[in-house]
This record gives C-alpha cells, structure tokens and sequence, in this order.
C-alpha cells in the first residue's frame, strides 16, 4: 500500500497516528498536577515545535544520513524559509499559501547555489565550506547587508522582520483574519476538550504543521527506498567504484542537498506560519549545530531516527529549561536537608539556563557510546531480549530430556 | 585497428619520466597483458585509461573515439569496466544492492533523478542483477552485506558488476595481488570462463606471470616507462632484453 | 599611505590570534589527523586563566575602620587586596596591574593539562572513527566548555585591562617619517603581535631543532612508517596536543585586553580559524600562519569606511567569501599539500 512494504508501511502508520494523537498522549498527568506541570508536552506551542523540527531533521538526514555529507550550515536554509514566508504575509496576505510555497522555492534556489560550491569539495571542507556559507548568511540577515546594499529592508537587521499595518497586503480584503491563516482556518485557533483533570488542546496550527511532517516522513521513506536513494548511499559507501560505475556523483548529490534545503524551508515557512515573526538567530551556526545533534541522538541514516531526535531534543529542552531549584527541593523533599542541598547543587548547574551544558554532555555521550543513536540503543535492547528470550527457549527445550 | 589504441602517451611527474613515448594496440577479443618491474609505469598508464591521469602528451582512442579529457565516469559509459587491485565494491549494501547499482547505471546514463519510483515497478532490473549473481554462482548471498564476505568473493562481486554492464573492454589491475592460491586458480579461471563465455576483450596489469601466461594472448613489456617489447607469450618469455630486464629476477 | 598602514597594523593583532589557533588545529589535525572543534574553546579558557588570575589577584581582606564612616554612614570597610600585604602596597598594585601578561604562569600549566587530558580522555578515543564523528564529539566538548564557563563566570564579558603602562597608544607613525598622531596604535596591540611572532617563531624552532620536532615533523609527513621505526609516536602527540593547547591558551590570555572575554569568544574564533585553515591548507603550518595574517589585514580593509561605503558589511563577510574563492580555485588551499584531506 501507498508504494512501502508492509514493515515501512506499519511504520509510517504508527508515526502518523502518534503524530495526529499527540495532543493527547503527551498529556498523561492531569493538567493541575506536579507531573503534568513538569512533564506534559501537550500544548500547541511545543507539540508545534516536535513536528516542524522534525520536518527539518528529516531533510538533513537525507543528505547526512544518505550520503555522509556533513553540512554544517543548514540552518540557513531554515532561515531562508522564515524570511520568505513573513515577506509574503507582508506583501500578500496572512494567507501561508503563497508564504509556505515561496519559502520551499526560495530555499531550494538558494541550496542549489550554496550546493553546487560546496560540493566541489567534500569531506571536513564540504562542512566547513557549508558552515562559512551559513555564518555569512548570518551575518547578511543580521546586519541587513542586502537591505543595506540597496537602500531598502530586506531581513530588518536584529530587530528581526515582522508583519506591520502599513505594509501592502495586497491580496487582504476585510474581513480576513490579522494572523496566518488556511483560506480562513486561523492557525492560532484550537478547539479544547475538558476530561477530568485533563484539558487537550488542538490546534489548527499544530495540525497542519503535523499533516506537513506526516507527508515529509512519507517522501523520506520513498526517497530511501528508491533507486535514487540506493546511489546516495552508495556515495556514502565508495565513491570511487562510483565513477568507475558511469555514474556522475554530482547532479545525485546536488539533489540531495537541495531536496534536504527544501525540506528546512518548508520548516522554516512554517515556523513563520505559526508565528509571523523571525529573526537572523535562527540561522546562526548554534542552530545548525542543534540540528546535527538532534538526528545524532535520534540515529543517522535510518528513517525514524531523525523524529525522534528532534522530538526529545525538544521535550528535554523544554522540561529542562522549566525545572528550577525549588521544584528539586519539592522532589528531593523526603531527604535530609544535606542530602537534598547537595543534589540540588550538584544539579543546578544542568537545569534551567544551563540546557545547553545538559544538551552538551548529551551529545557527547550519543557520539561516543551510541554513534548510531536511539535507534542503535533501541536495536541493542531489543537484541538483548531476544538472545535471553532464545537462550530461555534452548533452555526449555534441553529440559524435558533431563 | 584495435578496440584501444594508445599512441605517444608521455607523462612526467616533476623530474621523473612515468611514461615516455608509450605506444599499445588492444585488438578486440584478445587478452593484452602489461608486465614490468616496479616503478615501470604500469599504474600510470592504467590511470590514463580510465581518464584519472591527464598525459602530457599523446592520444587515447577507444573504438575510434578520443577518451583524453573525458572523466572516469564517461570513459565507463563508453563501455571501458575497471577492475581495481583491492576490490572496490560498496561494502555497507548488500550484495544484490552491489549489482542493481551498475544496472541502473547502464540503463540510465550517468544521471536520472528516480527519487520516488520504487524497486517494485523495476523487475528488469532485480532480474537482471538476479541472472548475473546466478552466473558468479552468489545468487544465495544476495541478502548478505559484502563486507562481510571473503576476499575471493568480494573479487567475484565486483567482476560481477563490471560484467552486467557489458563492457567492452575491462582493465583488470593486478586482480590476483595478494591472494591465496586457491584463489588465485579460481580468478584465473574467472577470467578465462569470462573470456570464452562472453568474448569481452581484456587489458591486464599484472605481476604473477603464471596469471599473465596463462591468459594472455599478447603482452606488452614496459621497462622505467618506455615499452620494451610487445610480442606473443611464447616470444615473450624466451625475448633477451626482457630476460634480462624484468625476468630475469622473477625466474619463470 | 597612513591610512593604509593603520589597516595593515589593525590587522595584525586579529591575524595575530587567527594564525596561533590555526597554527594549534594544524598541529594537531596534522599529527593526530583528528578534526578539533573544540579549538576555540582552548582559546577561551586561556582567556579564562587571564581573568581567574586577575580574581586571585584581587582577593582581598576587610577590615572595618570605626573611626571613618562611608557616604551611607556607615562604618568604612577597609578592603586590602592580600597580596598588598605580601609584597606591600606598591610592589602589590604593580603585581595586579600586570595580571594579564602574569597569567602566564597559570596559563601553561593549566593548558598543558587540559590538552594532556583532552587527548587521553577523548580524542585518543576517535582516532580511528571517521571525521565527522571526531568534528562532532570536539563539537560537543565545546558546547559543554563554554556552558560552564557561562555558569562560573557568567554570560556578561569581563573586562581584563592591559597593564597600565601598555595600555597607552604608540605614535607609531613617527617610526616611519609620518607626521606626528597620523598613524596611532594602541600599545598592547603591538605586544600581542610581538607575543604571536615570538610564539610562533619558538614552536617553528622548536620543530625544526629539536629531536622531538622532527619526529613530530616525520609524523605528520609519514605516520605510519615513524611509527615502524620503533618510536612511540602516539606519546610525542600526546604532547604535541598539550603544546598545541597551549598555543591556544597563551593566545586568548593575551587577547583579553583587546576583546573582553565572554563564554562565546571560543566559538567564534573557532568558526574563522576553521576557515583560516582551509585557506590556508590543510596540514601546512607556515600556510596557517600566512593565511592568518592575510585574513586578519584583509578583514581590517574591509572595515575602511571608505570599503564599507561601496559595499556595507563587506568587513563582516569578507574572510568567508575569500575562502570560498580560494577552496574553490586551489582547492588544497594557499599552501596545502596534495593528499591530505582529498576525500
């Protein structure tokens, strides 16, 4: 069905029913309780968050993953994409038609220049050369270089480029929503079911955002499956028998690097779509070295990998940031007083502000014990149970001889 | 006129002659082997071939057509397969994967964009890699990584995916260095299965003369770049200058 | 003519710190074959030495003087910094004035160390793993780094002033027959290029006359044929990691005067010594350090208005365009070698 086997296929169902479902599984604690204060993930502002990063995880990983191809810089394209979507709220109309297409079309141009360069090199160059590409990049939108140039506003400097009422908005007519919306689905707005001690929220925004990433996910599948994505991974595994194949390694490459860009100017359309406002920090090289890390954790080269990275690299973020000292006294509370002074000290310095040292310690440890990630560890467990489940089964079978 | 004809091909390397003034004719259906010492310059000239290595001066002509210039990957589309000295194979995909890819690459030129189409709509293909994995006698490790495979397989894979290919002519760089006897006598008689079965025409690099006098029709000596002697095996092996300049220390 | 001369002398300081973090990735890329990401971060905590010495300097005792009140009336608290004590008042406020280039003391040490440990505890690790998983675990080392530095010191720079008698500026243009205040330089800034020719020109030396530079020199040529040769290589690269870290930490002490150090600082000279490397050529020292100096003269061109005016915010792009001008036209870089890094 849909063109995948049957393994493939339960997958992506498992996925998208996992996507579509999520505002209420990642509500598990009631809303008013500690845990759910803590742990919950289900509202539209995060949920948003899982499945557009994962949309731009997913497209790196078709590059990394596929190809061994480390870009250092494809944070910029996400970037792209949040210019070119807020210009069309500007120009146009909130409608995020116009806005998402041109942020997949913009991104895709400007990967397929920033790709045919870096691409004349590879290994530790091809990163380098992408993470120059990117840091001048930043450095345009930061200092509105362009806009500079030509004597007009292009990415609004540090201020960063929002929508404001005197801008044209050619296409607006009266009675149009004043946020992003679908034709009139306004994506801020969101329908509540109260159950219990539960509320679930679900937003159009999130939704949308959620049907984008399903059908990212599927594309992923198909490219991996395809005859295309068997030469990406025969790049990654010898290019030299490559050439001597026939086969021209560099059209295979610059596909993947653009297909991979459109796909971060989708997520960075909608990100703009959920919020109209975007600035140059979103393409400094933090945040690519964010999105490295995420398909890392998650596991290089494999399908899933890339979801679940970017999921629980934001969950973490999120609860991380949230935790502070007092909420470890309250957990710590059934210690001595030495006791829970000492954890908290110890602790402090990871929680709150200090994510990114936690996120640090994180990825080393991915890299150096788990280099396939989650889905490495994941395989490992499940191997480790199916040895002691076989070893059980010898057992069973040697006993009735006994 | 032969499939391939190298005609005043000079390379230098800074000070150092690689090649000077190198001529070859490869008739077609034949087995031309190319022998000499170390540092004679049999590398190079391979490099050549295959379009890694610009000459500095000279002409290279397959079937009539220039190849100088050309990159590898074009060189292989005109019908000219390599074989390396360790094998190159893509050792993290299956050995079914290892075949599909040249089959793809003989169908589609250098380059085609199938990102969405699935192997389910490509039966031509499965069956044709299929068929030749059945020829190289691996059909039932089709599902194995090929890393994991002896040397001798690995040897016979990437033979395999020359030969799905059809080529025209296959450069065969020293495929025996290294091996095992046994391997050794079942890649000799690879090649001559290969040979007699399908008639493709072969130039071969090699230092094992028992390979050489046991495949060659016609060999080509070179001695610190320059061809010495270009004559049939027997001659060859009874040739003064090449007694004393390259046989003589390797005692047949 | 003066104007041109102040660029090429605002240059130099910048392409000063460029050409020693480079020459330190060079070292060790070119020894180890390891990718270093977390070069930068070396920069900053030598940065960091600078400022712990300049708090050590400043701890002090306070005595509550009864007898005079403060503008809140209330009792003065008398602070005397404890090494006013040591060495008396004058000899203890020249101490502290000269902090910075005193860290030095503090500085080789503590680098040595977090090379030695660095190389043992981690990267010894990845030597056989590909690049990317090298760049990636240097990577996150220095993320880690530099958020604890950020949670020691705080996310604010910190100012670190030269010594007063260096923190003046020279009327260098006199030197050279200019007019008297047309070509004025700050003095540290000379110090600092002074201090990166003398550091690089004793690491040169130390390479080319000592019997441990020409091994390291043989390894980075050849690696596994010193290694044949029965020399335990891997325990000269260990030091050479520690040397190498040390350049490093010597260059950000010495630089803090010029730029106030901040928990990025790493990070950002790491991104252009990156560059400066490629440009360079992967693998060539006197290419590091060539291309650093050209980079940080050619970035202080740049920044001329009379540049800026033509083109606004060349200054801040223009060492990435040239790299990729460079990569792109000779694409083992100004000085590269063939072999290293093709693939």
């Amino acid at each position: 069905m849909l063109g995948l086997n049957s393994h493939d296929l339960k997958m992506f169902i498992v996925i998208a029913i996992l996507t579509l479902a999520a505002p209420i599984l990642l509500n598990p604690f009631p809303d008013a309780s500690a845990l759910g204060e803590s742990f919950n993930a289900g509202y539209p502002a995060l949920m948003q968050r899982f499945v557009i990063f994962g949309i731009l995880v997913i497209g790196f990983n078709l590059l990394f993953g596929l190809t061994g191809y480390l870009s250092f810089g494809h944070a910029a394209f996400l970037g792209i994409g949040s210019y070119a979507a807020v210009w069309m709220f500007k120009l146009l109309s909130y409608n995020i038609v116009p806005a998402i297409l041109l942020s997949v079309i913009v991104a895709g141009l400007v990967s397929v220049v920033i790709g045919y360069v870096s691409l004349r090199r590879s290994g530790i160059y091809f990163s380098i050369l992408t993470l120059a590409f990117a840091q001048m990049m930043y450095a345009i939108a930061y200092s509105d270089l362009l806009g500079r140039m030509f004597g007009i506003t292009v990415t609004n400097g540090e201020t960063g480029l929002q929508v404001y009422n005197d801008d044209p908005q050619i296409l607006m007519s009266a009675g149009d929503p004043t946020v992003p919306h679908l034709f009139g689905i306004t994506m801020n707005g969101s329908s509540t079911w109260n159950v219990g001690g539960w509320s679930f929220i679900f937003q159009n925004g999130y939704y949308l955002s959620a049907i984008f990433m399903i059908a990212a996910f599927y594309l992923s599948i198909r490219i991996f499956r395809s005859p295309f994505g068997l030469m990406l991974r025969a790049i990654k595994s010898n290019q030299t028998r490559m050439h001597y194949t026939g086969l021209n390694t560099k059209p295979y490459m610059l596909a993947a690097f653009v297909i991979s860009g459109m796909y971060a100017g989708l997520a960075g359309g909608l990100l703009s779509a959920m919020d109209p406002l975007t600035g140059a920090e979103r393409m400094f090289w933090t945040a690519s070295g964010e999105i490295v890390v995420m398909s890392i954790l998650g596991g290089v080269g494999t399908l899933i990998g890339p979801v679940l990275g970017a999921g629980l690299i934001k969950y973490l973020e999120n609860i991380v940031s949230k935790i502070n000292d007092g909420i470890l006294h309250n957990w710590f509370a059934f210690m001595p007083d030495w006791l829970d002074n000492l954890l908290v000290t110890i602790i402090h310095p990871f929680i709150g502000k200090g994510w990114h040292l936690t996120l640090g310690l994180l990825f080393m440890a991915v890299v150096i014990f788990l280099p396939g990630g989650l889905v490495e560890g994941g395989q490992r467990i499940g191997r480790l149970f199916r040895r002691k489940k076989s070893t059980d089964a010898a057992n069973g079978a040697t006993k009735p001889a006994e | 006129m032969g499939i391939l004809e190298v005609k005043g091909i000079n390379k230098r390397f800074g000070g150092l002659q690689a090649l000077g003034d190198v001529n070859l004719s490869v008739q077609e259906n034949t087995v031309h082997a190319i022998i000499g010492p170390n540092g004679a310059g049999k590398s190079t000239l391979l490099n050549v071939l295959v379009g890694k290595l610009i000459p500095d001066s000279g002409s290279v002509m397959f079937d009539g057509k220039s190849v100088l210039g050309l990159k590898p990957f074009e060189i292989t589309q005109m019908g000219i397969s390599r074989v390396f000295q360790t094998p190159e194979i893509f050792i993290n995909l299956t050995v079914m994967e290892n075949v599909l890819i040249p089959c793809f690459a003989k169908r589609d030129g250098a380059y085609r964009l199938h990102a969405l189409e699935s192997f389910a709509s490509e039966k031509d293909m499965i069956e044709q890699a299929e068929k030749m994995l059945e020829e190289v006698n691996m059909l039932d490790k089709r599902h194995m990584i090929a890393s994991s495979m002896s040397r001798g397989d690995k040897r016979r894979l990437e033979m395999a995916m020359c030969l799905v290919q059809e080529p025209r002519l296959l450069l065969l760089d020293e495929p025996t260095a290294g091996m095992a006897r046994a391997d050794t006598e079942n890649t000799i008689q690879l090649l001559k299965d290969i040979r007699t079965q399908r008639g493709i025409t072969m130039a071969i690099i090699e230092h094992d003369m028992n390979v050489v006098f046991s495949l060659a029709d016609r060999i080509t000596v070179l001695a610190q770049g320059m061809p010495l002697v270009e004559d049939t095996p027997d001659k060859i092996k009874n040739h003064p200058k090449v007694r004393e300049a390259y046989l003589g220390e390797a005692q047949v | 003519m003066d104007a041109l001369l102040i660029q090429v002398l605002n240059g130099l300081d910048k392409g000063a710190a460029y050409a020693l973090i480079a020459l330190g990735l060079t070292l060790i890329f070119g020894t180890l074959g390891v990718v270093n990401f977390a070069h930068g971060a070396l920069f900053m905590i030598g940065a960091f030495c600078a400022v712990t010495m300049q708090r050590i300097l400043n701890i002090s005792t306070s005595v509550i003087d009864e007898t005079q009140t403060d503008f809140l009336g209330n009792p003065l608290k008398i602070e005397t910094p404890v090494i006013q004590n040591w060495f008396g008042p004058e000899m203890g406020a020249a101490i502290q004035d000269w902090s910075v280039p005193l860290s030095v003391i503090l500085v080789v040490p503590v680098m040595f160390f977090v090379g030695y440990a660095m190389e043992r505890g981690l990267i010894k690790h990845f030597y056989k793993r590909p690049h990317a998983d090298q760049i990636l675990v240097t990577f996150g080392l220095a993320i880690v780094i530099g958020e604890l530095i950020k949670a020691f010191y705080g996310a604010n720079p910190i100012q670190t002033p030269a010594p007063a008698a260096l923190s003046g500026t020279i009327d260098f243009g006199t030197w050279f027959g200019f007019e008297a205040g047309a070509v004025l330089y700050p003095a540290w800034r000379l110090v600092y290029f002074l201090f990166a020719g003398a550091v690089i020109a004793a690491v040169f030396a130390f390479l080319q006359f000592t019997t441990f530079g020409m091994v390291v020199r043989a390894g980075m040529a050849d690696r596994e044929t010193v290694g044949l040769l029965g020399i335990d290589i891997d325990k000269r690269f260990t030091l050479m990691f520690g040397l190498a870290a040390a350049v490093a930490g010597l260059a950000g002490m010495m630089y803090t005067p010029i730029l106030s150090p901040h928990y990025n600082i790493g990070m950002d000279f790491l991104v252009l010594s990156f560059v400066v490397v490629v440009v360079g050529g992967m693998g060539s020292l006197p290419g590091a350090v060539l291309a650093g100096f050209m980079l940080g003269i050619l970035q202080s061109f740049a920044s001329m208005n009379e540049v800026k005016a033509i083109i606004p915010g060349i200054d801040q792009i223009i060492i990435y365009l040239v790299a990729i001008i460079i990569l792109l036209t000779r694409p083992r870089g100004l000085m590269g070698r063939k072999g290293v890094m093709e693939d």
